[in-house]
C-alpha cells in the first residue's frame, strides 16, 4: 500500500513538473514561419521571430475540431478564422521583445510567439 | 475535383517587367495550368489543382512575396466551411454509432443480465475477446482523442483529449489486467469496465457531433452578410455590357444594375436614378433614393429603376467586406468577463489529473472493498467529467451570436470589450446635431425688414453664404437654389469665426451672422431682436442679414429633430440610462430641443474641444459614459468615453474608429445596441454559471462525496454523457440569443 501511495505522489509531482514547471528551452526557428494546426496542437507551438521587424506567420489548419478554427493573439488584438487546409498568412507588426501567447477559441490549443 | 482558381496578392512587384518573371515562376509549379497577373492590382489568378504553399514558395524564390487572397470569395469560403463541417459531422456520427453498438449491449448485459466479473478461465477468454473488440472501437472511434492527447502531452500541454484518453485508457488497461491476471487483484475488484470505455467514446463523439450542428447555426449572421454579396457584375467593357465574376471588377469600371439586382461593388452613380433597399446593411427599412453623384454600397438591393455607377471600391475594400471582416473579428474576441474562465481552463486539466489521483489514493487507503474498483471508477469519472470545454465555450459562443445579432440590425460592435461595457453604461451623451437632429438645417422663417423683397434678400444672402463652410450656410444656399435663384459673385469675402461672414456685392456691403456680429458692427436690431428671441425659444437659430449697415432680414434656420429620436431616447431612459445632450448651439435652441426630445439634462454652447472634457467630468463622478456622435469634431469625446458610438453611413472610417458603429441614422440603433449588449452579457452569465456548476458539482460527485452517506458513486458512463451534453447546452443557450429582438417602440 505504501508503495502505491508513493507511486501516486510521484505521479502528481511528475504532472506538476511536466505541465507547469517545465520550460521549453529551444523555440523552433523556421524559415517560412509556418505553423500547422493538427491533432490538437500547434506545431511548432513555440516560434521565434525577430524583434522590431514586421513579419508574417503562416497557419495551416488540418484539424477538424471546431475550436481550432479560431486563432487568437490576445495581446496583439489579432483574431483570425483558419479555414481547413488553406494556409492563412498573418501579418505581424514590428513587435517589442517578449512572449506573445496565441491560442484557439477555447484555449485548448496553445502556442507562444517569441520575439527576440 | 474540378479546376480551381487561386488568387494571390504579390508584394514587392514594383515594375511591369516583374509580371513575366512572376508568371513564369508560378507556371513552373507542378499542376499549374495558367497564371495570369494583373499588374494594376498586383494580383495573380492561378488555375490548376495546386497547393497554395508551393505557389507562395515559388513567388518567394522569384524574389517577391505573395499573400493568399482568401476573402475574395466570401460565399465560397462559407460553403467550404459548411462542407467541412458536414463531413466532420458524418464521421463523428459514424464513430458514435460504432462505439454505441458495442457499448449499449455490454451495458445492458452488465445492468440486467449478468455479472462483469472475471472468476474463471472461460470468462477470461470471453472478456479477453471483448477487450480486444473494445480496443478496436477505441482505435476506430476514438483515435482522434488518443493522437490528440499524445501530441499535446509531448508539447507539455493537456486538453480535453488528454482527459478522455486517460479516462477511457485507464478503464481499458485496468480491465485487461483483470482479464489476464485476476489473481493480482482482490476477488471483489475483478470487474471489467469495457462497457464504460465504449459508451464514453460513443457519447463524447455524439456530443461533438451535436455541437458541430449547433455551432453551424451560430454563424448565421455572417452567412447572411456574406450572402448579400452579388456573384457577378454587369460591367461595360468596350461599349458592351458583359457579366463578369465579381472578383474581376476593377476600380473605375462602369457597372450597370437593373431593378431587383444587388449592387455588386461600392461606387458613385453616374447615370439613372433608383430606390435602393439598404435595410440588410443598416436596418433602416425605408428604401433610399439614389441619383447621380450618390454613393451606392455593395450588398444593397436595387428596387426600381436602372443605375450605372463607377466602381470606387472593389473586392475586399468594399464597405460590406470591411463589415464582414469586422464582425468576424469581433465575434472571435472575448469580453473581460470571459478572461476568468480562460485562466481557469488553462490550469484545469493538469489540476483535474491531480485531483483524480488524490481521489484514487483516498479510496485505496480508506475506501471499502473493492477499493481498487472504486478508486478506478472515481478517477475515471473525474477525468471524464472534468472537461473544461463547456467553460471554454461559454463566452465565445454568446459573443459570436450577440455580435452577429447586432450586425443584423445595423449595429457594428468592434470587440467583446465594447460589448460588455455597453451593457454597463449609466450615462449616455448625445451630440445634438446629426445625432438627435437630422444634421441638415433648413430655413424655417424669413422676416424681411422695411419692405424689402424676400426673393432679393434670399438671393443676396445665399450669394454670400455660398462661400461659407458653416452648416447653417448650406441651408440658405439650398433654399435659394430650391427657388431657382441664381447666385451672384461677391467680392472681398471674409469669414469671421464664431460670428458670421461679410462681403461686397457691387457697391453694397453685405453682412450675415449672429447677434454678436451685428452688435460688433453697430447695426440696430430694433424690435426684431424680440422676434428673434421668440424664434430661438422654438429651437430655431435666428441669423441677421444686413445690407450697407442696415438690417435687411432675420432668417431663421432649424435643424429638424429626427422622427424617432423621442421614442429612442425614451427607450434609453426606460433602461435606466441617464441621457444628456451636448451641443455647440446657444442655450435657447438647446433648451427647446431638450424639452422636445425629453433628455434628462443638456449642456449648450459646448465647443468641440470641450466635448471630451464633459465626458471626463462625468467619468470623474463615477459614471460609465457612452458618447454618441456623428462628426469628426466628436472624435476626441468618442475616444475618451467608455463606449463611443459613431453614427455613420456605414461606409466610412467611422467603422474603424468607433467602439460601436450605428449604420443607420436612427437613435433606435443606439437603444438596440444597448439592448443586445445587455442580452448577450446575460447570456454569457447564464453560460458561465451553468458551466461552473457542471464542473463544480460534477467533480465532488465523481470523487464520491455522496458515498459515505448515500453509498452512491457517479457512474462513469453518466459522466461521459454529462460531459458530452454540457457543451451542447452552452451552445444551445447561446443560440437562444438569435431569437432576441430588441423592442422597437
Ligand atoms: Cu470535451
Amino acid at each position: 500500500m505504501l508503495l502505491i501511495n508513493l507511486f501516486c505522489v510521484a505521479l502528481i509531482a511528475l504532472i506538476v513538473w511536466w505541465f507547469w514547471l517545465y520550460k521549453p528551452k529551444a523555440a523552433t526557428h523556421q524559415a517560412n514561419n509556418a505553423i500547422v494546426v493538427k491533432d490538437g496542437v500547434y506545431s511548432p507551438a513555440r516560434i521565434t521571430v525577430p524583434a522590431n521587424t514586421a513579419t508574417q506567420l503562416t497557419f495551416l489548419r488540418q484539424d477538424k475540431a471546431g475550436c481550432s478554427a479560431s486563432l487568437l493573439f490576445p495581446d496583439l488584438d489579432i483574431s483570425e478564422e483558419l479555414p481547413l487546409d488553406k494556409p492563412v498568412v498573418i501579418s505581424l507588426p514590428a513587435l517589442a521583445k517578449g512572449e506573445y501567447p496565441f491560442h484557439c477559441q477555447m484555449q485548448m490549443y496553445k502556442g507562444v510567439l517569441l520575439v527576440e | 475535383m474540378n479546376t480551381q482558381t487561386t488568387q494571390l496578392l504579390i508584394e514587392g512587384a514594383g515594375c511591369a517587367s516583374c509580371v513575366g518573371k512572376i508568371e513564369k515562376a508560378l507556371k513552373t509549379v507542378a499542376q499549374v495550368e495558367q497564371a495570369e497577373m494583373n499588374f494594376a492590382d498586383r494580383s495573380v489568378m492561378v488555375t490548376g489543382e495546386v497547393e497554395v504553399a508551393s505557389l507562395l514558395e515559388a513567388v518567394e524564390k522569384a524574389g517577391y512575396h505573395a499573400i493568399l487572397i482568401n476573402d475574395q470569395g466570401g460565399a465560397d469560403a462559407i460553403d467550404e466551411k459548411e462542407q467541412a463541417d458536414a463531413i466532420y459531422y458524418k464521421s463523428l456520427i459514424k464513430h458514435t454509432i460504432v462505439a454505441l453498438a458495442v457499448g449499449i449491449p455490454l451495458m445492458i448485459y452488465g445492468l440486467f443480465i449478468g455479472d462483469m466479473t472475471v472468476t474463471n478461465p472461460i470468462q477470461q477468454l470471453v472478456w479477453g475477446a471483448i477487450g480486444v473488440l473494445t480496443l478496436g472501437i477505441m482505435f476506430f472511434s476514438g483515435k482522434h482523442f488518443y493522437t490528440g492527447a499524445w501530441k499535446s502531452f509531448t508539447h507539455h500541454s493537456a486538453n480535453m483529449d488528454t482527459l478522455i484518453a486517460l479516462g477511457t485508457g485507464t478503464a481499458w488497461v485496468y480491465s485487461m489486467v483483470v482479464v489476464f491476471a485476476p489473481d493480482l487483484l482482490p476477488e471483489m475488484a475483478r470487474h471489467v469496465y469495457f462497457e464504460a470505455t465504449a459508451m464514453i467514446i460513443g457519447l463524447i463523439n455524439l456530443g461533438l457531433a451535436l455541437e458541430v450542428k449547433a455551432r453551424g447555426k451560430t454563424s448565421a449572421a455572417i452567412k447572411r452578410l456574406i450572402g448579400l454579396q452579388a456573384k457577378t457584375a454587369r460591367v461595360i467593357r468596350n461599349g458592351k455590357a458583359v457579366d463578369i465574376d465579381i472578383a474581376l471588377v476593377q476600380l473605375n469600371d462602369k457597372v450597370s444594375v437593373r431593378p431587383g439586382e444587388k449592387i455588386p461593388v461600392d461606387g458613385v452613380v453616374v447615370e439613372g436614378s433608383s430606390f435602393i433597399d439598404e435595410s440588410m446593411l443598416t436596418g433602416e427599412p425605408i428604401p433610399v433614393e439614389k441619383s447621380v453623384n450618390d454613393d451606392v454600397v455593395a450588398g444593397t438591393l436595387n428596387k426600381l429603376g436602372s443605375l450605372t455607377f463607377t466602381a470606387t471600391r472593389v473586392g475586399k475594400d468594399t464597405a460590406l467586406a470591411h463589415i464582414i471582416t469586422m464582425v468576424k473579428r469581433a465575434q472571435n474576441s472575448k469580453p473581460p468577463i470571459g478572461r476568468m474562465a480562460d485562466v481557469i481552463s488553462s490550469y484545469f486539466v493538469p489540476a483535474m489529473m491531480i485531483i483524480a489521483i488524490i481521489s484514487a489514493m483516498v479510496w485505496l487507503n480508506f475506501g471499502p472493498e473493492p477499493s481498487v474498483g472504486y478508486a478506478i471508477v472515481s478517477a475515471m469519472t473525474i477525468l471524464i467529467i472534468a472537461c473544461p470545454c463547456a467553460l471554454g465555450l461559454a463566452t465565445p459562443m454568446s459573443v459570436m451570436v450577440g455580435v452577429g445579432k447586432a450586425a443584423e440590425s445595423g449595429v457594428l460592435i468592434r470587440n467583446g470589450e465594447a460589448l460588455q461595457t455597453a451593457s454597463t453604461i449609466t450615462t449616455m451623451i448625445l451630440d445634438k446635431t446629426g445625432t438627435i437632429t437630422e444634421g441638415a438645417p433648413k430655413i424655417t422663417d424669413i422676416l424681411v425688414v422695411n419692405g424689402r423683397e424676400e426673393q432679393q434678400v434670399l438671393q443676396l444672402a445665399a450669394s454670400i453664404e455660398q462661400h461659407s463652410e458653416h452648416p447653417l450656410a448650406q441651408a440658405v444656399v439650398q433654399a435659394a437654389t430650391d427657388k431657382g435663384l441664381t447666385l451672384f459673385n461677391v467680392e472681398n469675402f471674409t469669414a469671421i469665426a464664431g460670428f458670421g461672414v461679410q462681403a461686397q456685392y457691387q457697391s453694397a456691403q453685405l453682412l450675415f451672422g449672429n447677434e454678436k456680429l451685428m452688435r460688433e458692427k453697430g447695426i440696430a436690431l430694433s424690435d426684431y431682436q424680440q422676434q428673434a428671441q421668440a424664434l430661438a425659444a422654438d429651437a430655431k437659430t435666428p441669423m441677421y442679414f444686413a445690407i450697407d449697415g442696415e438690417l435687411a432680414a432675420v432668417i431663421a434656420v432649424a435643424d429638424p429633430i429626427k422622427a424617432d429620436s423621442v421614442a429612442a431616447i425614451a427607450r434609453l431612459k426606460s433602461s435606466g440610462i441617464k441621457v444628456i445632450m451636448l451641443t455647440g448651439d446657444n442655450h435657447a435652441t438647446a433648451t427647446a430641443v431638450a424639452a422636445k426630445v425629453g433628455v434628462d439634462d443638456f449642456f449648450a454652447d459646448v465647443l468641440p474641444q470641450d466635448k471630451a472634457k464633459k465626458v471626463a467630468e462625468l467619468q470623474a463622478l463615477g459614471e460609465v459614459v457612452g458618447m454618441t456622435g456623428d462628426g469628426i469634431n466628436d472624435a476626441p469625446a468618442l475616444a475618451l468615453a467608455n463606449v463611443g458610438f459613431a453614427i455613420g453611413t456605414g461606409t466610412d472610417v467611422a467603422i474603424e474608429s468607433a467602439d460601436i458603429t450605428l449604420m443607420r441614422g436612427s437613435l433606435h440603433g443606439l437603444a438596440d445596441a444597448i439592448a443586445v449588449s445587455k442580452a448577450t452579457l446575460g447570456n454569457i452569465r447564464q453560460n458561465l454559471v451553468g458551466a461552473f456548476i457542471y464542473n463544480a458539482a460534477g467533480i465532488p460527485l465523481a470523487a464520491g462525496v455522496l458515498f459515505p452517506v448515500f453509498g452512491v458513486l457517479l457512474n462513469p458512463v453518466v459522466a461521459g454523457a454529462a460531459m458530452a451534453f454540457s457543451s451542447l447546452t452552452v451552445v444551445s443557450n447561446a443560440n437562444r440569443l438569435r431569437f432576441f429582438t430588441p423592442q422597437q417602440h
